[in-house]
């Protein structure tokens, strides 16, 4: 009995999208990285728009996104990928663009061009992925990193007197104008990669439609900069993370 | 038809010249001596002619990521500043040098360091051709003398970046940039289309199609062994360039006994000086460097054969100076003069300190 005598097309229950090539992650085993570009790859094979894409990766664990997912793109300097995504924007106005940032890149180093990016119209989306710490350069604090939370650089918690608050910069990212659709998920069950798949798709909607800036944030983990096993980190996730950091739509001007 | 005769400052004939070269995008923050290039964009707004983008961004830093964006993608982009906001640019540029993306910056430099002065200066001369952002990396500097160069020079720029793929910049200072002068600009070429940009780039990121590999604009690497290949495979670009596109101007050199080396600005005042000593009697020529790099060692070389010693004129305390000396490899005598703090050398100045230091 042969391989294929078993595994037959009709028996066919899931498969990875085409997008998504052999190559072995290097991301740490229970990071939430690997399920959110598989829905990019899903999202942007089911709407056939390999051709006109562009994807921008970030400074930050996913700086090698580009090795994952077969589709055209740009490495951005650390923070950079809005103003980046701007520029080919409007330079090729029929092209889905988009950033995939992690917190630091997004809302530490890269605040400025976020939030121009934001208030400018330009139909570009933000994958936004935020587990409260910076995971590749070995777990140091982050901007969203939650009051009390330890990392490599706030070793005994952080301290909000010290640090400043943890910064919910999607809340103000959905007051700017220039923003559409502004939405917090997660991945950490079939249900939640359920949500978070139809909001990259409505986000990749609006970015064709040319309906301005859509924002998807994944709350997401780190179980190896958070110390935890992976299904340890997802409790904690809930517990901790979801109460900072609420799930759903924070707006849609689209309905 | 005859050629149109226009007067006008170095910065807006940057502006012109970059709608009649066919750029697709200008992204740019407000900094003064160079404003007028943003000003005069906005003013003529090409996007309704050409189709050419302008965008004010909203740093230096977002600029020079908009052009390293939009260069990734194969078009024909550019950015301008002045020397504090070109600082902010050098990790922009170090990526684009990383990335071997073509694209044209516009440094029309004041004097430093820091805030320095908005006064005219050559003191971004180091930064400009000895790296300035991080790594083993050179820019293709073009210094213009005149306001006719700075719009000849940005499609030479856009053609240079793109035969080589590897940043251009045109550096040039407050007194190009303000001064009025007559111009004849170059004549309308289009826009290249993006079939034209795939034909040229097939490198740019423009949306995968089935039949090809998928594009990647990047610079990272971390196997040593292949970064080293790559760093190697730039130098290598470098050598070629050093060896094809050396680009200078001779005055009165045929005779000279004592050459002056001057760029951009100081170049002009540089032509008086020779013009008044020579009245004296005085052999002077001038050789003015038009690519700063690659740098015209070779012709300096020769000429430490022929003339007696050399002056470096730069309005800076002493950068070019040093090329000058590894060029001529202590074979003559070879001084600096400069002015510093935004003040401006008169011909006479120049006469005075070419006595004192190589007579």
């Amino acid at each position: 009995m042969t391989i294929e005598d078993i595994i037959k097309p009709e028996n066919l229950v899931y498969k990875k999208p085409d997008l998504m090539n052999d190559r072995p992650m290097h991301y740490c085993p229970g990071c939430s990285h690997g399920v959110v570009h598989k829905l990019i790859g899903e999202v942007l094979e089911e709407m056939d728009v390999v051709e006109d894409t562009i994807g921008i990766t970030p400074v930050g664990c996913a700086v090698f996104a580009y090795n994952y997912l077969d589709i055209d793109w740009e490495e951005a300097a650390h923070g950079r990928a809005p103003a980046m995504a701007v520029a080919i924007k409007r330079l090729r106005p029929n092209k889905l663009v988009f950033t995939y940032q992690g917190d630091g890149d997004l809302a530490a180093i890269g605040t400025a061009e976020t939030i121009h990016a934001c208030n400018r119209r330009d139909s570009i989306t933000i994958i936004f992925i935020n587990n409260g710490i910076y995971g590749m350069t070995g777990g140091q604090m982050a901007p969203t990193t939650l009051e009390g939370m330890k990392t490599a650089t706030c070793p005994y918690g952080r301290d909000v007197k010290v640090n400043g608050h943890p910064l919910k910069i999607t809340n103000l990212l959905k007051e700017l104008d220039g923003t559409c659709y502004v939405t917090r998920q997660s991945v950490q069950t079939a249900a939640a990669v359920r949500k978070t798949k139809k909001a990259i798709r409505k986000a990749f909607e609006n970015n064709l439609n040319n309906r301005g800036v859509s924002v998807v944030e994944v709350v997401s983990t780190c179980n190896s900069g958070w110390k935890m096993s992976p299904s340890m980190a997802n409790k904690w996730m809930e517990e901790n993370m979801f109460p900072a950091y609420p799930l759903g739509d924070l707006k849609d001007t689209t309905i | 038809m005859s050629e149109e005769i226009k007067l006008m400052k170095g910065n807006e004939a940057i502006a012109h010249a970059a709608i009649r070269c066919g750029c697709d995008g200008y992204f740019g923050y407000p900094i003064t001596p160079q404003s007028e290039v943003l000003e005069t964009l906005t003013e003529v707004e090409p996007w309704k002619t050409t189709g050419m983008n302008v965008l004010q961004a909203e740093s230096e830093v977002a600029a020079i990521n908009m052009v390293y964006g939009g260069a990734g993608t194969g078009k024909k982009v550019m950015t301008s500043s002045s020397s504090p906001g070109v600082s902010l640019k050098q990790e922009g540029i170090s990526y684009l040098a990383g990335a071997e993306l073509p694209a044209l910056i516009v440094n029309v430099m004041r004097g430093g360091p820091g805030l320095g002065t908005i006064q005219p200066s050559q003191a971004d001369y180091f930064q400009t051709v000895k790296g300035g952002g991080h790594g083993d990396y050179k820019l293709i500097a073009l210094a213009p003398a005149s306001v006719q160069e700075m719009a000849d020079f940005v499609g030479l720029g856009f053609d240079l970046a793109f035969k080589y793929r590897n940043p251009a910049i045109i550096l040039a200072d407050g007194v190009i940039g303000q001064m009025m002068e007559k111009v004849v600009l170059p004549p309308f070429k289009p826009r290249r289309t993006d079939e034209e940009i795939v034909k040229e780039c097939p490198w740019a990121a423009v949306g995968k199609p089935k039949n090809r590999k998928c594009n990647i604009i990047t610079s990272l690497e971390l196997d040593p062994a292949v970064m080293e290949k790559k760093n190697l495979h730039l130098q290598e670009k470098y050598r070629e360039i050093e060896a094809n596109e050396v680009r200078y101007e001779e005055i009165q050199c045929k005779d000279a006994e004592y050459l002056l080396v001057a760029f951009g600005s100081s170049a002009r005042i540089c032509q008086k000086a020779v013009e008044m000593a020579r009245a004296e009697g005085i052999k002077v020529g001038l050789l003015r460097p038009i690519t700063l790099w690659p740098f015209p060692s070779k012709v300096l070389n020769q000429f430490a054969n022929q003339v007696k010693s050399m002056l470096c004129v730069e309005l800076n305390a002493g950068q070019m100076v040093e090329d000058v000396r590894l060029a001529v490899n202590g074979k003559v005598k070879v001084e600096h003069f400069g002015r510093l703090g935004g003040i401006v050398y008169t011909p006479d100045e120049i006469i005075e300190a070419m006595k004192a230091k190589i007579m």
